[in-house]
């Protein structure tokens, strides 16, 4: 294992979520799953993040912002789509205003279904993005060492 | 006074600090991480956290604005750990406060380099801060001069008792500024340590990878170095003295974690006031009483 899987950090967005998934998202940082045990911590900076935690679906309003925050991030970086709504677009999959899940708007690592998505899924999803992020973070070492 | 033994003696110290202080500083912030963590009622990360997280942002992508705030808070290092050799070499206080300011400095420039606005705000309070806690930093200055009659770091060793019998106000005027230079709450207004808050993160908006982890490195030795000031109030020509002037710094390092968790962020007005009133309080009488002592 690498550093990058020992020091997960994340940042949380809001895209249309009806915050279910997103208190579920605040209650792995609590107590009760307390995710500080394996090094996560819940910034507030894309570019300090190297996971990038979405909630709900994208739509016209927000998928620039998605793709700024997703832009803004650090090589290597994971995105993790928490939710059915970020998944695939939910039950709000044939709104007017919506495009669908954040696959829609810039590469997803790992889907987390429910609705809302349970802490435990939100964890494993999280387990399973640090994989895709330690295979990352090796790709950009060989890749610096190549160049 | 500046006999090149001196100096020589100061260069090997910032060597020493340079090795020694990152390591012992991460420790504690391993440690304070998980002692927070206990006070929340959670577990906590391991004891080694703060080290992975240094570690992987060495691995980061380089992806700098502004290209010079690099360098900046590679001055900022050095001139931390220039100040850390100092003191430990038991040489000039004074020098050792004025130097460890000049890192402040470039971590402020280093912050304004970025021209982000949420790192401008974050540099314009941590000047505020500089301004909040400098005062009371010469007044205990000050006040070694004073008890020890020497600023000579070293001086205490030769003292019958600590200067802490004739400065007590002025250490716990100390006290009092130690939060802001330690970052830590109420007095975090420039970058604190949790997310969701106003400025983003403030100053270190902008950095990322190698830059931050040179900021993290610097907060490590600065602690080091500050508690390195507390213990020397408990320092006194008995050997024993400096376990328990370790003990001392340790307690006082928990004190300074239990305010971290118990009290809310204040405005910057009430930081300024409190600690010009705290400084010219706690530290005038100091200087008062040991003029006429």
């Amino acid at each position: 294992m690498g550093y990058s899987s020992k020091s997960p950090w994340v940042i949380h967005y809001d895209a249309s979520s009806c915050n279910g998934c997103d208190i579920e998202v605040l209650a792995a940082l609590c107590p009760g799953f307390d995710v500080e045990r394996f090094g996560i911590i819940n910034t507030g900076d894309p570019k300090h993040a190297d996971i990038f935690l979405v909630t709900g679906s994208v739509n016209e309003r927000n998928i620039d912002i998605i793709k700024q925050i997703y832009d803004q991030m650090v090589e290597p970086k994971v995105v993790v789509a928490c939710g059915i709504c970020a998944c695939s677009g939910g039950i709000f999959h044939d709104c007017y205003n919506v495009i669908g899940g954040v696959d829609k708007a810039i590469p997803v690592d790992v889907y987390a279904p429910g609705c809302a998505v349970r802490p435990e899924a939100i964890i494993d999803a999280v387990v399973q993005g640090i994989a895709v992020l330690d295979q990352k973070a090796e790709a950009l070492k060989a890749m610096k060492k190549g160049a | 006074m500046f006999a090149l033994g001196n100096l020589l003696l100061v260069i090997v110290a910032t060597v020493l600090f340079a090795v020694l202080a990152p390591i012992a500083g991460c420790l504690l912030a391993g440690l304070d991480r998980i002692i927070s963590a206990r006070m929340q009622g959670r577990v906590g990360p391991p004891l080694l956290q703060p080290y992975y997280d240094v570690r992987k942002l060495l691995a980061k992508e380089d992806v700098s604005v502004s290209g010079v705030d690099g360098v900046y808070m590679t001055c900022a290092l050095v001139f931390t750990a220039f100040a850390g050799g100092i003191f430990f070499a038991g040489d000039n206080l004074l020098m050792s406060a004025f130097i460890i300011t000049m890192a402040s400095l470039f971590f402020i420039m280093a912050a304004y380099s970025s021209r982000s606005p949420f790192a401008e705000l974050g540099a314009g309070r941590e000047t505020l801060q500089v301004m909040a806690y400098e005062p009371m930093v010469l007044l205990m200055a000050v006040c070694f001069f004073m008890a020890a009659h020497t600023f000579m770091v070293d001086g205490v060793l030769d003292l019958e008792r600590p200067i802490i019998a004739t400065t007590l106000p002025a250490f716990l005027g100390f006290l009092f500024i130690l939060t802001i230079k330690l970052r830590k709450s109420p007095f975090d207004i420039a970058m604190s340590h949790h997310a969701h808050q106003e400025i983003v993160r403030g100053t270190i908006t902008e950095m990322s990878g190698r830059t931050l982890a040179k900021v993290e490195v610097m907060h490590w030795c600065e602690n080091i170095l500050f508690l390195g000031w507390v213990a020397m109030f408990f320092v006194w020509s008995n050997p024993a003295s400096i376990v328990l002037a370790v003990i001392v710094a340790l307690a006082i390092w928990f004190l300074e974690i239990f305010i971290d968790n118990n009290f809310a962020r204040v405005k910057w007005q009430t930081m300024l006031n409190s600690s010009w009133l705290v400084a010219l309080v706690f530290g005038g009488v100091n200087v008062i009483f040991l003029a006429f002592v």
